[in-house]
């Protein structure tokens, strides 16, 4: 026990009333980054480099989820894949009925639907669609936690419970051909409010939204964690009893964590459809969210800024390996990650707090 | 302590490690750049095959054939005196990738073509790339046609020349009750609504039509409502693994080849090493090459394939298309006198060729081949002997708009 109080307080970010240059210091590394983010990267990068950018960034919302049910909470949540698909669904169907111009989408043509199905019909609305690519991921997490949390289901229960209903998602998504268009998901899309979606132009723009996104993002977890409920929600991680002993109720705490999560991957999944130009099962299922997982466990799953770096270096990683060893990269992919969990188990920025712990007790020796 | 601060030490080499290969990985590309599609003397080709994943045992062996194209073009002297670069990458089995990928050969490598894909899903993935960008591809795997992008050429059959022709066996042969199996995907989907509709118009009777996910492989259940079923042959659109769990049940189940032939459509000599000769041996298969086929080209293809790869290599249906389809490019180029992708195109039609498979002819207007369709039957050796062909190659027709039972499919 001694370890996780110790990691509790290392971890924990500055409280308030240190000095003014520590608690500057935070804000000052992220402004530099969103900065770097915001201004820089278009600027600098080609359009098909700043797609993929947009794509990490994507991942790195859902991460940054992860960071705060998993790493904050101690939800282990396999199967954030479900709430990043709805809401890439929701977008799908939004500009597949946009783009069919009132016929019927490409798919459904050579599926033999004929008529437009009734979930479709509000998804022509794009306000309704970006609302539910948030609301439904949040309604669907608020259920399962009511269900799953009261009933003090936690640890791997939980985690197996979340990848069942990622594998259950797949199946449903693949069997209804005509509603979802199978395996091959929704492409083929032409237009977003108006713009070309294959243009630059919309591409760039498409980038700085998602890297606005997630900027706010970051700062709304970032206050939550060093909120009162942050406390309550670390506090739960190590030691739910004793948290329902001071007379909170954890099934709330871990049920509103684990719907804000969903909602951070739903909005992802909207973001990701027109960047990518394709949502299908294959994006969705066990093994893409477990991916985000590892991904966040090698960026180092007790900070959020370590979860949003895990997402975008392992997809950094994924794409440059694949590029230049197209035969062997899944060997790389792993050793990567075998090698940072084995030498470092709390992850690129972990290392860090590793680090600096090591230089004061050097210190503290001499 | 020390043993820790040996971890991160450690750990920080790696990762520093780790980092300057991504770095260095990262510069070579900027490099590949400004070549832009390579420099005077060479042109570059993408080749986008799944490398990883459930698809790679399939598309390995396309890549494969494709590269042996590559070589053989280079060592007769090139297309319009300049060598080809492949550029090799990997779709991983995954659509999106696909789509990232093929992004990546077109934006970056300015490759003049991509020969890519064998799943229908990472072909639809694929072509908006390919249209936005008004880039080629070359799809080398028969398909469930209703299809034809004015940027992708497709090298394998459309369904007029592979299931209706196999139906046609079928129908001739007196089986008229038939049991549709398949992969719960969309070729298997939209080919076995083609099948009901050629059913219905040809006094044909549809038992049944069962689906299961791509890599099942529990086939008691579903073998039994077959026997139950009494059909007088099985149509089967089951792909990779699943053909192995599929018919060893059968065989185990008692059903023989005489009594109830399988007519498959996605099994093909490298597939039937899989399966297993004994399980499979004197079942049916629909395609437009065989490994057996007789013709001088198609000796020369098995032999070069066998010294390039090894002698225990087979050749199929869909490396033959994708060999192929880098000698039709190859040679819509040298009639172009460029490798501008319009040009290729309006070069293309009518190209005509002598291929492994036998005559091939690019159809100009929605730029699939003529093919001539082959029914085989598998033997006791592995290998597939063609028991009846279309005589000649039968004109494309994806929408299969000339067949008046297709009305209203597409």
């Amino acid at each position: 026990m001694t370890t996780t109080v110790r990691n509790l307080v290392q971890l924990a970010p500055p409280r308030p009333g240190g000095s003014w240059r520590d608690r500057l210091r935070g804000p000052a590394v992220f402004v530099l980054i969103a900065v770097l983010a915001l201004v820089v990267a278009p600027l600098l990068l080609e359009p098909f480099r700043l797609g993929l950018l947009a794509k990490y960034l994507c991942y790195g919302i859902v991460a940054l989820g992860i960071g705060l049910a998993w790493g904050q909470g101690g939800m282990l949540a396999l199967g954030q894949g479900v709430f990043f698909g709805l809401g890439g669904y929701s977008m799908g169907m939004y500009l597949k009925l946009h783009d069919a111009g009132g016929d019927l989408p490409d798919f459904m043509v050579w599926s033999g639907v004929e008529k437009l199905p009734a979930v479709w019909v509000p998804f022509e609305n794009p306000v309704f669609a970006i609302a539910f690519a948030i609301i439904g991921p949040v309604i669907l997490a608020v259920l399962l936690g009511a269900l799953v949390f009261r009933q003090r289901v936690r640890g791997a229960y939980f985690a197996i419970l979340t990848q069942a209903l990622a594998a259950a998602m797949v199946i449903l998504l693949v069997g209804q051909q005509g509603l979802t268009g199978g395996t091959n998901g929704l492409t083929n899309f032409f237009d977003l409010f108006g713009q070309d979606l294959a243009a630059d132009g919309t591409q760039r723009g498409l980038y700085i939204v998602v890297a606005a996104v997630l900027c706010v993002l970051y700062v709304v977890a970032w206050q939550l964690v060093r909120s009162r409920f942050g406390r309550l929600l670390v506090a739960i991680r190590d030691g739910e009893d004793r948290v329902r002993f001071l007379g909170y109720n954890p099934a709330t705490v871990k049920t509103v964590t684990f719907a804000i999560s969903a909602g951070m991957a739903g909005l992802a999944g909207a973001l990701f459809v027109p960047v990518v130009g394709i949502i299908s099962p294959a994006l969705l299922g066990v093994v893409p969210s477990l991916e985000l997982v590892v991904a966040v466990a090698v960026g180092g799953r007790f900070s959020l800024a370590g979860a949003v770096l895990g997402a975008v270096v392992m997809g950094y990683a994924r794409t440059s390996f694949s590029e230049e060893f197209a035969d062997g990269w899944l060997y790389l992919q792993g050793a990567l990650f075998i090698l940072v969990m084995t030498l470092a188990p709390k992850g690129i920025f972990g290392l860090a707090a590793t680090l600096r712990e090591l230089v004061a007790s050097r210190r503290a020796r001499a | 302590m020390r043993n820790s601060a040996w971890r991160i030490g450690a750990a920080v080499a790696v990762l520093a490690t780790g980092l300057a290969a991504c770095g260095g990985q990262s510069s070579t590309t900027t490099g590949g750049t400004a070549a832009s599609g390579g420099d005077g003397n060479t042109i570059k080709v993408g080749l986008l095959h799944s490398l990883s994943g459930t698809m790679a045992i399939s598309e390995v062996t396309v890549r494969d054939a494709e590269l042996l194209a590559v070589q053989e073009i280079n060592a007769a002297g090139g297309v319009l005196g300049k060598k080809l670069v492949p550029v090799v990458e990997d779709g991983a089995s995954d659509w999106p990738t696909f789509a990232e990928k093929a992004t990546k050969l077109i934006a970056q490598d300015k490759v003049a073509t991509v020969f890519g894909g064998w799943t229908s899903a990472s072909r639809k993935a694929m072509l908006p790339v390919f249209e936005k960008r008004k880039a080629l591809l070359w799809y080398p795997v028969q398909y469930e046609g209703l299809e034809s992008s004015p940027y992708i050429f497709y090298t394998g059959a459309t369904t007029n020349q592979q299931i209706v022709p196999g139906l046609d066996y079928l129908k001739e042969k007196g089986k008229k009750r038939i049991f549709l199996v398949g992969s719960d995907y969309v070729f298997p989907r939209t080919a076995n609504k083609i099948i009901k509709a050629y059913a219905a118009a040809n006094g044909m009777q549809v038992l049944g039509e069962e689906y299961t996910p791509l890599g099942h492989t529990e086939y008691s259940t579903l073998v039994n409502k077959v026997v139950q079923a009494k059909p007088d042959a099985v149509f089967n659109t089951l792909n990779g693994d699943s053909n192995v769990a599929f018919f060893k049940q059968l065989k185990s189940a008692g059903v023989t080849a005489e009594q109830m032939p399988v007519m498959s459509v996605s099994v093909a000599e490298e597939e039937v090493k899989g399966i297993g000769v004994d399980n499979i041996a004197g079942h049916l298969v629909a395609w437009n090459y065989y490994q057996t086929t007789d013709n001088p080209a198609n000796k020369k293809f098995v032999a070069a394939f066998k010294a390039k790869y090894g002698a225990d290599r087979v050749t199929s249906d869909p490396m033959e298309a994708g060999y192929n389809a880098v000698y039709l490019w190859a040679e819509a180029v040298k009639k172009a006198g460029s490798t501008e992708v319009e040009a290729v195109k309006k070069a293309a039609g009518g190209i005509t060729l002598e291929r492994p498979e036998g005559t091939v002819t690019i159809d100009g207007e929605n730029q699939h081949m003529y093919k001539t369709a082959r029914i085989g039957v598998v033997e006791t050796d592995g290998q597939i002997k063609e028991v009846w062909n279309s005589g000649k190659p039968i004109k494309p027709d994806p929408y299969l708009k000339t067949y008046p039972w297709a009305g209203g499919l597409a």
